[in-house]
């Protein structure tokens, strides 16, 4: 489903993936960790076509398409849905009207119909139950005065409304205690199934113990180094980054 | 480089050499309004308040006075429901068959109770000259005259361009309150110069909502003067989306202890439009307090302009003044001048003012596209976000909703 083949990009003229080749079949979430600096936020910011970094050689393949040459929204139609690092906070902008309107843009360019703002209500409240959430979060402005765990349970929120068939979480768990983070596996857990594929990037082991992974990868200085089940996690656990970097090279 | 705006000073003098017999009113008033108007002409850049705006495309125009019997019918068919009683003026007169007065004798016309005063600005001398009709709204002492709007629709000729001079008056009572839906459309190439003079007794309160969609040929200069009683509140908001050159230019001034002057707009202007939003507060009271919020959303070559003025008279101790302007530039050549101004002359007050100035945030941009929004509708969803600040102060529901049609209506037409 998601295909990256000799992946080397970066950002104002420094290379920061240097050769990533990574599949990641239908059905399957693959975790990607790596240490700080290693190229994570990079690549999921590369998959989603924020503007500003230079792709200088590769190709990524989703469903056999170019997703390098598709627009943000082009992505977020094709089915890919990335949860941010650092959700942006839109003042002015509320939250039920924001997803309301993501999800009819997703489902105009898909060529369905549009849901009216009962059935939205509908969709989303189920949503916020499935999640723990209270009713009010729809009311505020999207992320606006949200704590870090706020912001990160909003982006599963979306995740849970839009129902991509491919999720990147780019450390998702950070900034989250132990419940909230059960919260936001289980909801991530609630979407897996033969048509949903999810690449987690995290940095902690911790929560692979809830998502547990099809494969991991590891990623050190802008390449995969290290690849397994989900016993590699474990093995980073115990001997760290440095361990199996050196090992790799 | 004043030749032409000297030129066309000289056209509406002789205008009113022809017609000042015919014109309702003291003419005492309107001569000496002529001599202002004849000594200062059309104002250059020169002159420090109009330093920003250059109506040398105004004086490149060869206006006529509005001829009778102009066919409005399809500029008031299309007017928004106000859900109010509404006064239409149809090129600077009072169209009575499409206007439906509110019960009492509080509102008339100016052609036939004129009422007016002589104004030293000089576009208001020029209105004070020529002015032949326009709302007379009066509101009496404690009585709520609920809400009421004001409709102006300009309608000039292919090949022939219009100046008109509509002259309102507003007056309100000690405690009486008043909502004003003022709005202000039309056709083709005209300069509507309008001048309202409000007064509000002690403890009233008007809130005036402004909605200007002139057409993009003309040229709209709106001049407010509002004089607030003790403890009596105008609430001002004016939006802006029309003409090539408007200027909205306020006087308040709080004569009465404790009076509240709250002076907002907001503009939202493309290709070459110029917008100017000039506000001059003078506290000469103690105890009051002014706010003013402008936000202007300029694309392509389009021009703002916000100056903002507070002037605190020895005696007005306790001010409390604040303005701000926020500017979002939607690209490179967008422009922006803010000119605040504090001439304070007491010293326990309390006076602000700021500006911001930025381009749409390309983070907020991306996530709003990550998630499939197009990004056309991102942008305006982000603008919609900038100015509903502006717009989710009115307390008007139905005012609100006119507002907020006419801008998705210009978003519209931007696609």
């Amino acid at each position: 489903m998601l295909e990256i083949r000799g992946l080397h990009a970066g950002i104002n003229g420094q290379e920061i993936l240097r050769g990533i080749d990574l599949v990641v079949p239908q059905g399957e979430v693959h975790a990607i960790m790596g240490p700080n600096g290693s190229g994570k936020s990079t690549l999921s910011y590369i998959l989603a076509g924020r503007e500003g970094y230079e792709v200088s050689a590769g190709e990524i393949l989703f469903d056999g398409r170019d997703v390098l040459v598709m627009t943000p929204e082009e992505r977020a139609v094709a089915g890919l849905f990335l949860a941010f690092q650092y959700p942006v906070e839109l003042p002015g902008v509320g939250n039920a009207n924001f997803l309301r309107t993501a999800l009819n843009a997703l489902r105009r360019a898909r060529g369905e119909t549009e849901l009216d703002a009962v059935q939205f209500l509908k969709r989303a409240r189920a949503a916020l139950k499935a999640l723990m959430m209270p009713d009010d979060m729809l009311k505020r402005n999207v992320n606006v005065g949200f704590s870090g765990g706020e912001k990160k349970r909003n982006e599963v929120l979306q995740m849970a409304i839009l129902r991509p068939r491919f999720a990147i979480l780019d450390e998702t768990d950070s900034g989250l205690d132990i419940d909230a983070l059960k919260i936001v596996a289980e909801g991530v857990n609630a979407l897996r199934g033969p048509d949903f594929s999810a690449l987690v990037i995290t940095h902690y082991q911790r929560l692979l113990d809830h998502i547990v992974p099809d494969r991991v990868h590891v990623l050190a200085a802008g390449r995969i180094v290290r690849s397994g089940g989900p016993e590699l996690a474990r093995a980073l656990e115990e001997s760290g980054y440095a361990g199996i970097a050196a090992e790799a090279a | 480089m004043s030749a032409a705006l000297a030129e066309r000073g000289e056209d509406f003098l002789a205008e009113f050499a022809r017609r000042c017999a015919s014109l309702p009113g003291a003419l005492a008033t309107r001569e000496a309004a002529a001599r202002r108007f004849a000594a200062a002409g059309l104002p250059t850049r020169r002159l420090e308040a109009w330093r920003y705006t250059d109506l040398r495309a105004l004086a490149a125009v060869s206006f006529a006075p509005a001829a009778a019997g102009a066919d409005a019918a399809a500029l008031i068919s299309a007017l928004p429901d106000f859900a109010a009683p509404r006064l239409v003026l149809v090129n600077g007169k009072i169209a009575p068959a499409s206007s439906s007065f509110p019960e009492g004798d509080g509102v008339g016309s100016f052609a036939r109770t004129p009422d007016f005063a002589l104004r030293c600005v000089p576009l208001a001398a020029l209105n004070t000259m020529l002015a032949e009709d326009g709302a007379v709204i009066r509101v009496a002492d404690g009585v709520d005259a609920a809400t009421l709007a004001l409709a102006h629709l300009s309608l000039a000729e292919a090949g022939q361009p219009i100046a008109v001079h509509p002259r309102h008056l507003i007056r309100l009572g000690a405690g009486a309150r008043l909502t004003l839906i003022e709005y202000a459309t039309g056709q083709g190439c005209y300069w509507h110069n309008m001048v309202a003079e409000i007064a509000l007794g002690a403890g009233a309160q008007l809130t005036h909502i402004r909605l200007q969609t002139e057409a993009t040929a003309a040229f709209h200069v709106a001049t407010i003067f509002a004089d607030i009683g003790a403890a009596a509140r105008y609430d001002c908001f004016t939006l802006g989306l029309g003409a090539r050159l408007a200027r909205t230019e306020i006087h308040a001034r709080l004569d009465g202890a404790g009076g509240i002057a709250h002076l907002n707009a907001a503009q939202l202007l493309r290709g070459a439009q110029h917008g100017d939003i000039t506000t001059i507060v003078a506290h000469d009271a103690p105890g009051g307090a002014s706010r003013q919020t402008v936000k202007s959303v300029l694309a392509d070559r389009a021009r703002g302009v916000f100056q903002g003025r507070i002037e605190v008279a020895r005696a007005a101790q306790k001010t409390d003044g604040y303005q701000m302007s926020q500017a979002l530039l939607l690209s490179p050549e967008a422009e922006i001048d803010c000119k605040p101004e504090l001439e304070i002359f007491a010293d326990d007050v309390k006076c602000s003012h700021g500006a911001t100035i930025g381009a749409l945030d390309p983070d907020q941009l991306f996530y709003l596209r990550a998630r499939g929004i197009p990004e056309k509708l991102a942008r305006t969803m982000l603008v919609r976000a900038f100015l509903d600040e502006a717009i989710e102060g009115i307390a008007h529901a139905g005012a609100r909703a006119v507002l907020d049609r006419a801008i998705a209506r210009w978003w519209e037409a931007e696609g």
